[in-house]
């Protein structure tokens, strides 16, 4: 029987594997940063061990950090302590940093790939959930705990029990002014938060081939919204080209090779999926979620649902909470809900092509006075390109500023929080309770509808504006 | 890691769907280097409401927390499992937990065994019944007990064996050093390294 593309990373990474144990895999390259590795590194000194190999590993500065000025001291005690922690530790070991002030420094799930470093065929583990995003690329990437952090530092392996698989195929096309995340948030729409437990989700079809690699970053990353254990996306042409030139990918023939290698890596035709799903792409239009969970979501032109349309008891029972959550009554239409508080960036949605889309909706438009509104680039190279781009003067005229790079209000770890009872439309890839702030009201959208939101004072697609 | 054999305690009944790990440790108390000092982080938001469950005069002291579906879905963020290893937690029981969630509480000691719904919603009525009625989970005979109720369940070998001799992970890998040595020689040369390259560079 055929293997599918994640099998065949699978084993080429195999180390060790005995029965009734899991699979022992080598891990290619490590990222970390600030907030979820200083206990690792504490463990390790307290079992006298070391970093095996600090070259397949990399730091950077960006869930805690500030977003208005990267210079300046941190407000926070224990963000302080996390950095300083983070610079010690990468120090001590040999672990190249990307710190606060670097123009390579971003959040972790961004620089991976515009450093060329995530690359097809590779295995990638960072203590982040998110971690899912590399995929895109043809990558086995996992998001794993402090712990396992720990055990990847000191062995640069890990034990992990084989996952099931699982193809999501999207047939046709995104039709105009549908988005990537419009395409994630429908799927997990359709599967559920669970939808894809255990699982790691290979994405497929016309509509994914399609999409740029910004645009598979997106969908991969919200893989794990419905519970996958990971994303993948078969590399192509459209993968080679975003490679070309990055930092870390050879240079001439020598790139050609890799690419030629890269070309190989498919699932055989016949390989067998423990679970299949397909979804029309055609049939996705902007999209923005009600509740409190990334499943919950309609599309932009409908009403806010009745929990009782909901037959499965704990889905009714969710709906009813995250109603009372959210402050919103069944019947009510998404476009008349005013927003306080527009946020664009994430891991989901701050690279360059985001960027560009905004400034699309922006350009000759004005951020309504009733809106807080918050632009937060994934990484410095994104900043800077926006700039070289002149987006940031359609940002500026438009009464908005582009700020320095990090996870910002997606996570609530700095000063960038929503405040609580506000409602926000964000780009970000989870609306929980608490998340963007303790009593914050989230609404995810896609970078087009987070930006015409801005202008409209209320949630609004940019076909909304007129 | 303290080996798990078989715990006896106060049962809570949390009684909600996708407790994800933002609810169990809010972002604002994440800004913390230790492993241990977590406990005023869990559920601290839901916790505000003098009527949630942790704050019941018997469930606030409870050892075993009996969860809903998605227990701990969401962020990686180990400081759930430490918030409640830090409150006095011992195991919890739910019918379905985030992947990553349950992976670090078993690495931390802490079992999250799997319950049917069914028997789950016959636990929760058991405990907010009788609030004080102590509840066991035995990972030698892999069951839940609790009053009448007498449910099985399973979990893989590995980490059975695991939590059973709390084992460390690490150790155990590095007794196959001479596999990665091996591995390593025979990996392919044009991987990339993150030593810096190009016109910038790291610290």
């Amino acid at each position: 029987m055929g293997r599918t593309l994640a099998e065949k990373i699978w084993d080429t990474h195999l180390v060790h594997r005995e029965p009734g144990q899991p699979d022992l895999l080598y891990v290619d390259l490590q990222l970390l940063h600030e907030v979820n590795t200083p206990q690792a590194f504490e463990g390790l000194r307290a079992a006298g061990r070391t970093v095996r190999r600090p070259e397949l590993t990399l730091g950077t500065e960006d869930h805690n950090t500030p977003t208005d000025d990267p210079l300046r001291e941190l407000t926070s005690p224990g963000a302080r302590e996390q950095v300083g922690a983070m610079r010690r530790n990468c120090e001590e070991y040999g672990i190249p940093l990307y710190p606060l002030g670097s123009d390579r420094r971003g959040i972790v799930h961004v620089i991976g790939p515009e450093l060329g470093l995530t690359q097809p065929g590779m295995t990638v583990t960072c203590c982040d959930s998110h971690t899912t995003t590399h995929g895109a690329f043809g990558t086995l990437a996992f998001g794993i705990g402090t712990s396992q952090v720990e055990h990847v530092l000191a062995t640069q392996t890990l034990p992990l029990e084989r996952p099931r698989s699982m193809r999501i195929t999207l047939d046709g096309r995104l039709p105009a002014g549908a988005t990537a995340k419009d395409l994630i948030l429908a799927v997990i729409e359709r599967i559920g938060t669970a939808g894809a437990q255990g699982h790691i989700v290979e994405f497929a079809g016309d509509a994914i081939t399609a999409l740029s690699m910004e645009g598979r970053m997106t969908v991969c990353n919200m893989s794990v919204e419905a519970g996958a254990r990971t994303g993948i996306i078969a590399p192509d042409e459209t993968t080679i080209d975003y490679l070309r030139g990055r930092p870390h990918v050879p240079r001439g023939d020598a790139f050609e090779e890799e690419a030629a290698y890269w070309r190989t890596l498919a699932g055989d035709p016949d390989a067998v999926f423990d679970k299949e799903v397909r979804l029309d792409a055609s049939t996705v239009s902007p999209r923005a979620t009600w509740g409190t969970n990334p499943a919950q979501s309609v599309p932009l032109d409908a009403v806010v649902p009745h929990p009782e349309t909901f037959t499965d008891r704990e889905e009714r029972e969710a709906a009813e909470r995250a109603l009372a959550y959210m402050d919103l009554s069944p019947g009510t239409r998404l476009t008349d809900l005013a927003v306080d508080v527009v946020f664009i960036g994430s891991c989901t949605n701050g690279r360059i092509e985001d960027l560009r889309e905004v400034a699309r909706v922006l350009h000759g438009r004005h951020v309504a006075s009733t809106v807080r509104m918050l632009l937060v680039p994934g990484s410095e190279q994104v900043r800077r390109q926006a700039i070289e781009e002149g987006l940031d003067r359609i940002f500026a005229d438009a009464g908005v500023t582009l700020r320095y790079s990090g996870c910002s209000m997606c996570v609530g770890l700095n000063e960038d929080r929503v405040e609580p009872g506000l409602r926000a439309a964000s780009t970000n890839n989870r609306n929980f309770e608490g998340r963007q702030g303790r009593g914050s009201r989230t609404h995810l959208v896609s970078p087009a509808v987070a930006a015409a939101t801005a202008v409209a004072g209320r949630l609004a697609a940019p076909a909304d504006l007129g | 890691m303290d080996p798990f054999t078989t715990h006896t305690g106060i049962a809570a009944p949390l009684r909600l769907t996708n407790v994800d790990t933002d609810q169990l440790v809010p972002a604002r108390f994440g800004i913390r280097t230790t492993r241990t000092g977590w406990a005023d982080a869990l559920l601290a938001d839901k916790r505000s409401d003098p009527d949630f469950v942790l704050n019941h005069p018997v469930h606030r002291t409870a050892t075993i927390l009996l969860a809903g579906s998605d227990f701990g879905t969401g962020s990686s963020r180990e400081m759930a499992v430490w918030a409640l290893l830090d409150h006095g937690f011992r195991a919890v029981v739910a019918p379905r937990y985030g992947d990553i969630f349950r992976g670090n509480a078993l690495k931390n000691g802490l079992p999250a065994v799997t319950l049917a719904p069914h028997e789950m919603e016959r636990l929760w009525e058991l405990v907010e019944r009788e609030p004080t009625c102590p509840v066991t989970v035995d990972l030698e005979r892999s069951e839940v007990r609790g009053g009448d109720l007498r449910f099985g369940f399973t979990l893989d070998d590995h980490s059975r064996w695991r939590l059973l001799n709390g084992v460390d992970d690490i150790a155990l890998t590095l007794r196959h050093s001479d596999a990665i040595d091996r591995y390593e020689r025979g990996r392919r040369h044009t991987l990339p390294t993150t030593r810096p390259r190009g016109e910038a560079g790291a610290r």
